[in-house]
């Protein structure tokens, strides 16, 4: 039997890969919904000799955070004033948003919906007697007047397991299959050599061969979604690939932009989901389409109660929402946890049963109850088997009924996103109209400079996960945003016609990104097994490292999400050493070096993540995390965004306060 | 909940282009060992179980065994996916069985308009593809 002193995976990565050079107009980093979404519109604006090219680092039919499929669209505005969108959003985020992209989010959204059930979405209607129907029966279409299936405010049932290669399709065809490379990893976006502070391309490598593509473009969207597996998850062994956002989301979207220079906004934001404990199955709509309560391990609906109101009374205005804000339910929830009192049971049985009993009042015979208990049923299962099919399995090993007894819910670890119920992510202009407020100084404290999501940088772009400040688009309102991105970035491009030319050769940048290969080869016959050696680090070591630091002091599940200033230093400073070891890494194969690259990506964008928390001395988000040495929501000082940018040439990062406008009347709030 | 390969039934697609898992996994996971001409997860732990891999399989040589640290075994969840639907089997740990049909898709496979050849109007204001006026905030503050 051999030493396991070779590379694992089975592309096996050489020192000196091919370097490919690409010349385009405008270059797509990314295949979710976003993408798919600047896919389909690009053209439809630009001139037919521009030169457009998408990478995306797996292949756009299953990839980004759909890939699965969803049980649901949770923006969809409707019957609804633009207005009211915007006003829950703000609750929800705890005030500290940017209203103009979300009215304009608001004011697109409903095409790309439109769109989806044309190109073969089903879309659940309600039927004239008030029953609902699944996306394949006959119905009048969204277009046509048809009415969706509204389980809350803004969201309408799918049959959505099909939902991203539904998407994808069109995209592909809209953009040309010629003009889209799969499988290519984009690492870096590169700078101009001789404009100040513009984006002139990107590099990135083959997972399938060993090859560097590098591209000069005049525009770029960059759109690759959120973060994962920054934290420690609860799940530590295999159940570690089960998290709540997509595995494969690292970071790349914060942390490619951050380093060309755009400034990024709210970084101290991030979501930690309430969901079925490590399945973590979809709760939407057990709340909303099924009505159940949560239950605290005394079997007490505390949601309700006289002291639950006394908490929220601390939060005010965003207390006094019929729908407590997204973070002060986690708050409520780890409050009953940590005096003893859970766990937290989503109480699907009485829920079920609510509905069953409802029926036998009304009448109803014991056939007829039965057959709607199959629908019902059906439409329960169906929640997780279209997005989160791994809770199904839970369910089945557990032999979890749900008409029959509650499922344990809990918050995860961490997550970074900008699409959810999170807003992180960087600074755009809004649209370059009237009504969005002109304010002076740098871009970084201004809401518009000419082109609509364009980032501080000239002609970088972002779209989705990547836009920060304005959480709640979801699948839909990433795609409408990836939209938008891509006629404005055809309209950048008309008004620049300058050449761009990168500052490092290509073969500089292959050096670069196959740094991790060479340390391999160089270092690999030190030891007699590969994993282990002095030399260099594995990327795998390394992100457990990295979940490590910032569960223990960066306020992960270890401490109940608690930090505080004392302990945020311990964890720059471990990140310091971290991010001076992420140059050690080592990759045999092309799949390692995928992960190394990854694993960059992660550090830079936690780092953001903990120096905004340092810099905003309050806890805006309690239930997301808490500053015990700032342990309250402090609107008199802190109803401010936080802003940071990173400066190329310097090397450093610079925070501030940035004045946050409202837009929408304010009174009432909601 | 990571995929698993049945080596009687996986063929490595016989060597064509695309090995239809490791062309479709997310998360670059499915791999072909060549000279097997079987193909494999090559990193259970990052298996967001997904079934991209199990649904799109020719061969239905792929299944999911619950993950190791939090599913006690015995059960499995599988699909069956058409070009309009998908049927579930689920099979519980205690031997129970429940299977579940929805529809997937109301068009044929490759029929979405894409809007070949349509052209916007104004590239100077904020309206996209197939949209008329946009509206602009009346309740201001």
């Amino acid at each position: 039997m051999a030493l396991p002193n070779k590379p694992r995976g089975e592309i096996a990565a050489v020192v000196d890969p091919e370097v490919v050079e690409h010349s385009c107009d405008i270059l797509i980093v990314g295949g979710g919904m976003a993408a798919c979404g600047a896919a389909f519109e690009i053209k439809k604006w630009a001139p037919d000799d521009m030169k457009i090219i998408l990478c995306d680092k797996a292949a756009m039919e299953r990839s980004g955070a759909v890939a699965q499929g969803l049980s649901a669209i949770n923006t969809y505005i409707g019957e609804n004033a633009i207005e009211d969108y915007v006003k829950m959003v703000r609750n929800d985020l705890m005030g500290v948003v940017r209203e103009d992209l979300i009215y304009d989010l608001g004011r697109h959204v409903d095409e790309s919906v439109k769109l989806f059930e044309e190109w073969g979405l089903p879309v659940w209607k309600k039927a004239e007697d008030g029953s609902n129907l699944d996306g394949a029966k006959p119905a009048p279409t969204l277009r046509e007047g048809g009415q969706p299936v509204r389980t809350g405010k803004w969201q309408i049932m799918i049959n959505g397991e099909s939902y991203k290669c539904i998407v994808a399709e069109p995209a592909k065809k809209a953009l040309g299959e010629e003009n889209i490379m799969e499988r290519v990893f984009i690492v870096k976006m590169l700078l101009d050599k001789n404009l100040d502070n513009t984006i002139a391309g990107a590099v990135g490598f083959s997972t399938r061969e060993n090859k560097v593509h590098v591209f000069t473009c005049k525009a770029a969207l960059v759109a690759c979604g959120g973060a994962v597996n920054i934290f420690r998850p609860r799940s530590t062994g295999e159940g570690k690939g089960r998290a709540w956002y997509p595995v494969w989301n690292a970071g790349s979207t914060y942390t490619m932009c951050a380093q060309v220079g755009a400034t990024l906004t709210m970084m101290e934001n991030r979501f930690t989901p309430a969901r079925f404990k490590d399945g973590y199955g979809p709760v939407g709509a057990w709340f909303l389409l099924f009505k159940a309560k949560v239950q605290n391990g005394l079997g007490e609906f505390y949601a309700n109660s006289d002291s639950v109101k006394e908490e929220l009374e601390h939060y005010m205005p965003y207390g006094a929402s019929a729908v407590t804000p997204t973070c002060l339910r986690n708050h409520l929830m780890l409050n009953e946890m940590k005096a003893g009192r859970g766990p937290i049971y989503m109480a699907t049985d009485v829920a079920l049963n609510a509905f069953l009993d409802e029926k036998r009042a009304a009448g109803m015979d014991e056939k007829a109850v039965k057959k709607f208990w199959k629908h019902l049923e059906s439409e329960a299962w169906e929640d997780f088997l279209d997005m989160s099919v791994g809770q199904a399995g839970l369910w089945a090993g557990m032999n979890i009924e749900p008409e029959k007894v509650g499922s344990e819910i809990m918050p995860t670890e961490p997550y970074m996103l900008g699409s959810h119920s999170g807003c992180c992510g960087i600074w755009t202009s809004g649209p370059n109209e009237d009504w969005v407020p002109e304010v002076d100084g740098p871009r970084s404290h201004q809401y518009k400079w000419g082109y609509n999501r364009m980032t501080t940088v000239n002609g970088l772009f972002t779209a989705g996960d990547g836009v920060g400040a304005s959480g709640h688009k979801f699948s839909s309102g990433s795609h409408a945003e990836g939209r938008i991105a891509a006629k404005q970035m055809v309209k950048y491009c008309r008004d620049n016609s300058h050449t761009p030319e990168l500052a490092q050769s290509a073969q500089e940048l292959a050096d670069e990104v196959y740094a991790p290969v060479k340390r391999y080869h160089e270092f690999v016959g030190a030891t007699t097994h590969a994993d282990v050696n002095p030399n260099y680090c594995k990327p795998s070591g390394l992100m457990m490292r990295l979940m490590k630091a910032t569960d223990e002091y960066g306020g992960g599940v270890a401490t109940y999400y608690m930090t505080s200033g004392k302990l945020l230093e311990i964890c720059m400073n471990l990140l310091e050493m971290l991010r001076e070891d992420a140059e050690k890494m080592a990759a045999g194969d092309l799949h390692e070096l995928l992960r190394a690259w990854e694993n960059y990506h992660r550090i830079w964008c936690v780092e953001a993540h903990i120096r905004h928390i340092q810099f905003r001395e309050e806890s805006r988000y309690p239930g997301f995390y808490y500053r015990s040495d700032f342990p309250t929501c402090d609107d008199e000082n802190w109803k401010c965004f936080v802003n940071s940018t990173y400066d190329p040439k310097a090397g450093e990062w610079k925070c501030e306060k940035v004045d946050c406008i409202n837009i929408i009347e304010t009174d009432p709030w909601l | 909940m990571p995929s698993y390969v049945d080596p009687e039934k996986c063929d490595g697609c016989k060597g064509g282009d695309k090995t239809a898992c490791m062309y479709i996994c997310p998360n670059d996971l499915m791999v072909l060992n060549v000279e097997e001409m079987r193909a494999y997860n090559q990193e259970p732990d990052a298996c967001w179980e997904c079934y991209s891999c199990v649904k799109i399989c020719p061969q239905g040589a792929i299944m999911v065994r619950g993950y190791d640290d939090f599913v006690p075994m015995g059960g499995q969840v599988h699909p069956m996916r058409s070009s309009d639907s998908i049927m579930w089997t689920v099979k519980f740990r205690n031997g129970n069985i429940k299977r579940f049909k929805f529809p997937i898709r109301t068009t044929a496979e490759g029929a979405a308009n894409e809007y070949p050849g349509e052209k916007g109007e104004n590239l100077d204001d904020e309206r996209l593809l197939l949209e008329k006026e946009l509206p602009t905030p009346t309740k201001l503050a």
